[in-house]
């Protein structure tokens, strides 16, 4: 497991800030602090959920799986399927970026890479039940059906500029 | 009924538990893999999650609604969407922590497409993943995509906003008061 320097920063912050909210209230942080759980046990079973999707696809799509499917002269075809397998996946940043380029290493291509990584970011099929909770069936199926077309986008520009 | 409606919120969990379960029996080894992912995966989430939350409440209790709607309501224009930007891609964590917090913008009064910049900058434009990015990837292909999500981000709020009717935005933003529970 890996702790991101992101992760130590937004720490730090929330310990400075707490620390001032309790100088400032110690009633108004209780009260945040109960607003905090709350938010999270609202949407823990989502989380949960998300975590064992997640577990078992990647299981079943490894690095290798991945390359073999969206090698370089796969074409849009690989294109498409980059985009579906980053769709349905759902991987932590910092671990997807070394995976694509263990995919480039690996045989695919710039264009399958960045729609895969494009899809990945911002495609949460797994995430479906917890974005509908927040944003409603409608916006849901709009943002990531668009995040979805747009993907296609970013292949024919990487394609086009890296590739 | 209060069991009841545990059981309904943690049905979606426990219908992918047994899909779990039913992938070990078919397959123990990759059973076996996926419940040392999911091991990793829920540390990983462990660890990225407390700071978040303790921000969502502290910003529930200590920042007031018009302050909000001034930085980021109806009026913001394009300062908003920029600190809607800068906001999620300052931000740490899976996209799904986006959405919490999302609930709570718009709760204080934050503007719908400002929510959507926020969702889009969270998915891809994350400060510490763009260095990671350019290490793993090369600055050509992180700097393109950085160019061409700016225009997407933009692009997906605009048309994702258009397409939701009043009627729509006013059950997102209900939904969204009453999130602190």
């Amino acid at each position: 497991m890996t702790i991101g320097i992101d992760t130590i920063i937004f720490y730090a912050v929330a310990a400075v800030l707490t620390v001032i909210s309790l100088i400032k209230s110690r009633k108004k942080t209780k009260q945040a602090f109960i607003k905090a759980w709350k938010a999270l046990e609202n949407i823990l079973p989502q989380f949960i959920s998300i975590l064992v999707v997640v577990s078992v696809a990647l299981t079943l799509l490894d690095p290798q799986t991945i390359s073999r499917i969206i090698g370089a002269e796969s074409g849009w075809l690989g294109v498409a399927l980059a985009v579906l397998i980053g769709a349905i996946t759902l991987i932590p940043g910092f671990v997807a970026f070394p995976t694509a380029a263990l995919l480039l290493t690996g045989g695919a291509g710039y264009m399958q890479v960045g729609a895969f990584i494009s899809s990945l970011m911002m495609v949460g099929v797994a995430t479906f039940p917890l974005e509908i909770q927040v944003m409603g069936r409608k916006a849901t199926i709009a943002r990531n059906a668009l995040a979805f077309v747009f993907s296609y986008a970013v292949a024919l520009v990487i394609g086009a500029v890296v590739g | 009924m209060k069991g009841y409606k545990l059981l309904k919120r943690y049905a979606f969990l426990l219908v992918m538990v047994a899909a779990g379960a039913a992938v070990w029996i078919a397959a123990p080894d990759v059973g076996q893999k996926a419940a040392a992912a999911a091991w990793d995966n829920t540390l990983q989430l462990l660890s990225v999650v407390p700071p978040i939350f303790v921000l969502i409440g502290l910003l529930d209790v200590w920042v007031e609604r018009r302050t909000m709607v001034r930085f980021m309501g109806e009026g913001s224009g394009i300062k908003g969407a920029l600190i809607a930007f800068f906001l999620g891609s300052a931000a740490a964590g899976p996209l799904y922590i986006a959405f919490p917090v999302a609930a709570m913008l718009m709760k204080k009064g934050a503007r719908l497409f400002n929510v959507f910049v926020f969702i889009g900058a969270w998915s891809t434009t994350k400060l510490p993943l763009l260095l990671f990015e350019a290490s793993a990837l090369g600055w050509r292909f992180m700097l393109t995509r950085f160019a061409v999500n700016i225009a997407g981000i933009v692009l997906i709020a605009l048309v994702t906003e258009k397409l939701l009717s009043d009627s729509d935005v006013a059950q997102i933003y209900a939904r969204a008061g009453e999130t602190d529970a």
